[in-house]
């Protein structure tokens, strides 16, 4: 469907979830998560502040580059992969299309 | 013992929007925030993001949001506990509340207002076994007192100012040993700090693990050593007196939690009439509060306040009539 993809998110149970995802609607992938109900905090709203939507990237997608901000903000949180990204740093856009992550457990 | 009207858990900017709209109605108003300063997270998180959506204000910073707010609060004379968490709650003989803080400090109030946003904030935890048996005993996650570590062999964890600058002090002929862990080989502290440590580090001075994070604590009543799981050197151990981990702030909801309050996702049910709560003198605005529709937004925020105030007035005093005045008309008149 046009202005839409599909990604899947594998919860903390290991379900994976297959969410369509708005292009057209400036929506990252921690709200996305949040929309679909799924156990993603976003505290601070998605200025990567808080790592709550810290997730992994489980796919060969071809992501942007983590913003020093990002990379600050995984500094101060645990469980970090080489593949960690936050989600709220990940909008969506064609180049998600096929994305798979799978989220970080909670502190 | 502080006496008030309103008490107010949480000096955001809910919080101190609620202490104006009470003034208004003569009501005065007391804080308690856990942060050492008033804003809520728009002071501790962001005060340099601006936000949009402030009614008449295309575009303000989160820490002139509070500069102002302040400044419209101060006619009315708010009271301020800061850098105190509250803790535990009461009733007494007359029906009013206590309100006791992590410092002891005791509140008495008939009503009682929870603005406290996302929580209070508290030092990020790292997720490493036992880790609470040694809090206090060895693990700290603040360092109050540089001099508590003279003699001493340190760990400190973290890539960011904090852990930069207490690392560099406690080297500088404090402790009798440190150690600075850091997951990245990048520090996101001030450059000349990392330079500094750098150098500590070629001088010997300093023990610099990067690619490395602590995963286990060890000893028995007091901590002798951590574990630690480098990409370079694979498991590490190491002996040491103290461990400070420094992550960050987040925020928690707290010992809130267990004030008989119904609880939704960590967020406090409320009737969206005058935003009380399940207990009957204890009202939740902002971002705490949850109810069919909620949306966390300051602006929401600001308008539960002004609610919440008007049912306040008729709970304390239950024989006055309360009419609604506009302040074009009779002007602010503080106490």
């Amino acid at each position: 469907m046009d202005g839409m993809i599909k990604v899947t998110v594998i919860d903390r149970e290991g379900v994976a979830h297959e969410l369509d995802g708005p292009t057209d609607m400036g929506m990252n992938m921690m709200e996305l998560c949040k929309s679909a109900e799924l156990p993603v905090e976003g505290t601070c709203g998605g200025m990567a502040m808080c790592a709550s939507c810290h997730m992994y990237v489980e796919s060969e997608t071809d992501l942007p580059e983590k913003s020093g901000d990002e990379e600050d903000m995984l500094d101060e949180a645990f469980f970090v992969e080489d593949n960690s990204r936050l989600g709220c740093q990940l909008h969506l856009s064609e180049a998600l299309d096929g994305l798979v992550v799978r989220l970080a457990p909670v502190g | 013992m502080i006496q008030t009207d309103i008490l107010i858990i949480g000096a955001g900017p809910t919080g101190l929007f609620a202490v104006f709209e009470a003034g208004l109605l003569k009501l005065r108003c007391h804080l308690i925030d856990a942060l050492p300063q008033a804003g809520g997270q728009c002071a501790e998180i962001y005060p340099k993001k601006p936000i949009y959506d402030i009614p008449a204000y295309p575009s303000i910073l989160a820490g002139e949001l509070v500069d102002r707010l302040m400044e419209q609060a101060a006619p009315f004379d708010p009271g301020f506990t800061l850098g105190e968490r509250a803790d535990a709650v009461e009733k007494d003989d007359e029906g009013q509340f206590i309100v006791t803080t992590n410092k002891g400090t005791r509140h008495r109030a008939p009503i009682i207002a929870i603005a406290g946003g996302l929580g209070s904030f508290e030092p990020r935890k790292p997720p490493v076994p036992n880790l609470a048996h040694f809090e206090d005993r060895g693990v700290e996650y603040i360092i109050k007192d540089p001099q508590f570590y003279a003699g001493k062999k340190v760990v400190i964890s973290g890539g960011g100012d904090s852990a930069l600058d207490w690392a560099i002090f406690l080297s500088d002929g404090v402790a009798k040993e440190v150690t600075l862990i850091h997951r990245r080989t990048e520090f996101r502290g001030h450059l000349d700090s990392v330079q500094k440590v750098m150098d500590l580090a070629a001088k010997g001075k300093l023990r610099l693990m990067t690619n490395a994070e602590v995963v286990e604590v060890r000893g028995e009543d007091h901590l002798t050593g951590l574990v630690c799981k480098s990409k370079d050197e694979g498991m590490v151990e190491l002996a040491t007196d103290h461990w400070v981990p420094l992550f960050g702030l987040s925020p928690k909801l707290g010992p809130i939690a267990d004030w008989n309050l119904n609880i939704e996702k960590n967020a406090i049910e409320v009737d969206t009439f005058d935003y009380s709560t399940n207990v009957p003198g204890i009202y939740a605005i902002g971002d705490i509060n949850t109810y069919p529709g909620k949306l966390k937004l300051i602006l929401c925020g600001f308008h539960e306040a002004t609610l919440m105030v008007q049912s306040a007035f008729k709970r304390i005093y239950p024989e006055k009539n309360l009419v609604l005045k506009y302040t074009t008309v009779n002007g602010v008149n503080g106490f």
